[in-house]
């Protein structure tokens, strides 16, 4: 008969500031930390990324149950925003098609830098099920604005989603935020 | 010196947080009076039908859960099999028919959830939506134990249902109708007792029983005119003429008639559940019939009504594993322009109230 080894909690993903920040020195008392600038500034945009509420299609329903009551997307500081201007990041949820193609790409430019993209569920990411004998799909929202993580599934479950905010928020706080190549003046 | 006034056009969507989805209109204001609006359409076209012509029938109702109305996947396979099975001559056993009806009502609950909860978010009244995904996770719990998915199930087959229930599944659908009930009138705790919801919805966007009627009005909104026609009591189909149910009806054709009308018929619905779990008969849950089956030559017009109202599907063989055609008459079409004459000579600030009673999903209006 095997044993069975003891179940020990998964260590929790959110992490707390000591593992979330790298910490170059702890004065005396340990109330306060030094740490790069940019660190703390990557760790508290990724603590705070506000999507675009957009909605294309049955991915937004998904995106809507991750918001609300079991999953609460506000847990990991997820607050949706109604308009581009106040937005980081654009969760394009379910298919798009030609028509929209061009509004996503101006909501894409109307968000302010930095700005990121999830594409969800394989509509967005590839065309999904809307690939083949289809003349009004667009074949993955990667062809109009460039992304950042691909979630999969049809649709994918808010789990997945929170997943997929989880490695941007990964991806955020590994970003030379301070030290990037600015835009050159036109 | 009179001063010089002129119509303004403003335009609304198709990236509007109230637009639910992707729907563009174009209003056209007097001032603050809605004079015209105009519904721009099309923005979610998934060119659905011509893509069924190239899918055996089994295909097929994987893509009527996503390229129709994705919030009631089970109505739209529903209607896409009824045809197919009309056509076939295939026989569903009974058990599968109490199967599918309750499914086909726990569905039209979850939809009617999200609206409800959409709504009150466009009104500013934000609890209701948590509460009604609070429940909604519920139904989607019960979903995924006998189908396997959340939103898209493809769960009903020519002939029958895929699989039969899990062990003790029925005990836990009666409890969340008990607990269903309750949290309806925690919902009419929060909107009807409420003033400002009220204010809003009351007496806006009226549309007349005789013009409901020439605008193709369906569903709820048609009920909500003052028509007691639910495609479930004028054309039995499944086990619905064997279950007790009343279709609820309302005579003023406002706003607020058409979130009752939809309240009470999520209490019909709890009903049927319960009904259909008591009656429900043993035996088979699927008629034997080929994983590719080919139709005989013929046509078939089925209608049902899914939770937006009478979702009707044409169907044409030709003899092939493949339909030759399918027509879709979504309920949110029509539903959408009869929108534009309920919403002539509201306020602008009324748009959003109004558009959000019709309950239009635009995956259905385009298809």
């Amino acid at each position: 008969m095997t044993t069975q080894p003891p179940l020990t909690p998964a260590p929790s993903r959110i992490a707390p500031i000591d593992s979330a920040i790298e910490i170059l020195d702890v004065l005396p008392g340990g109330s306060v930390v030094l740490a790069k600038t940019e660190t703390l500034l990557n760790w508290g945009r990724a603590s705070s990324m506000w999507p675009l509420t957009f909605g294309l299609a049955c991915c937004a329903i998904e995106m809507m149950a991750a918001g609300a009551s079991r999953f609460d997307l506000d847990r990991m500081g997820v607050i949706f925003r109604a308009t581009p201007r106040q937005a980081d990041c654009m969760l394009v949820a379910g298919r798009c098609t030609i028509k929209m193609a061009p509004i996503v790409r101006r909501l894409y430019e109307q968000m302010p830098e930095p700005k990121y993209v999830i594409s969800m569920g394989s509509c967005a990411t590839c065309g999904g099920p809307f690939y083949y004998d289809n003349y009004s799909i667009l074949k993955g929202i990667d062809q109009i604005v460039p992304v950042d993580v691909y979630v999969p599934g049809c649709p994918p479950r808010p789990e997945a989603l929170i997943e997929g905010i989880l490695k941007l928020q990964e991806k955020i706080k590994a970003e030379p935020f301070l030290r990037r190549a600015l835009p050159a003046k036109a | 010196m009179a001063l010089r006034t002129e119509e303004l056009m403003l335009n609304m969507g198709p990236q509007h947080p109230s637009t639910h989805g992707v729907l563009r209109l174009v209003v056209t204001l007097d001032g603050e009076n809605i004079t015209d609006i105009q519904p721009d359409i099309g923005y979610l076209h998934s060119s659905v039908e011509k893509m069924m012509e190239y899918r055996t029938y089994l295909q097929n109702v994987a893509l009527t859960d996503r390229g129709m109305d994705y919030l009631t996947a089970l109505a739209n396979e529903e209607g896409y099999l009824l045809a197919v099975e009309k056509i076939g001559g295939i026989q569903v056993p009974p058990r599968a028919k109490y199967l599918r009806t309750i499914m086909l009502e726990l569905q039209r609950l979850s939809s009617h959830l999200v609206w409800v909860g959409t709504w009150g978010l466009d009104l500013g009244a934000t609890t209701v939506f948590l509460y009604c995904f609070r429940e909604r996770e519920r139904i989607l719990d019960l979903f995924e134990q006998v189908t396997g998915g959340r939103l898209h199930h493809v769960y009903f087959r020519p002939g029958g249902v895929y699989e039969d229930l899990p062990a003790s599944w029925t005990d836990r659908a009666l409890e969340f109708c008990d607990e269903m009930l309750i949290r309806i009138d925690e919902y009419h705790e929060l909107l009807t007792g409420n003033p400002i919801f009220l204010a809003r919805v009351q007496g806006v966007g009226i549309l007349p029983r005789d013009l409901a009627i020439n605008m193709g009005a369906c569903g709820p909104v048609l009920r909500a005119s003052g028509v007691p026609f639910d495609v479930r009591r004028a054309f039995p189909y499944e086990a619905y003429g064997e279950l007790d149910f009343d279709v609820p009806t309302s005579e003023v054709g406002d706003c607020f008639a058409r979130y009752q009308v939809r309240m009470e018929e999520m209490r019909q619905s709890v009903r049927i559940i319960r009904h259909a779990i008591e009656r429900l008969p043993a035996g088979e849950i699927r008629a034997k019939v080929p994983v590719n089956v080919k139709l005989p030559k013929g046509e078939a017009y089925a209608r049902t009504e899914s939770p937006r109202g009478d979702l009707g599907i044409y169907l044409l063989s030709e003899g092939d594993d493949t339909p030759y055609r399918v027509k879709i008459r979504a309920p949110s079409f029509s539903n959408l322009f009869a929108l534009t004459e309920m919403m002539r000579g509201w306020k602008v600030a009324d748009v959003v109230a109004i558009l959000g009673s019709v309950d239009i999903v635009l995956s259905d209006v385009d298809r």
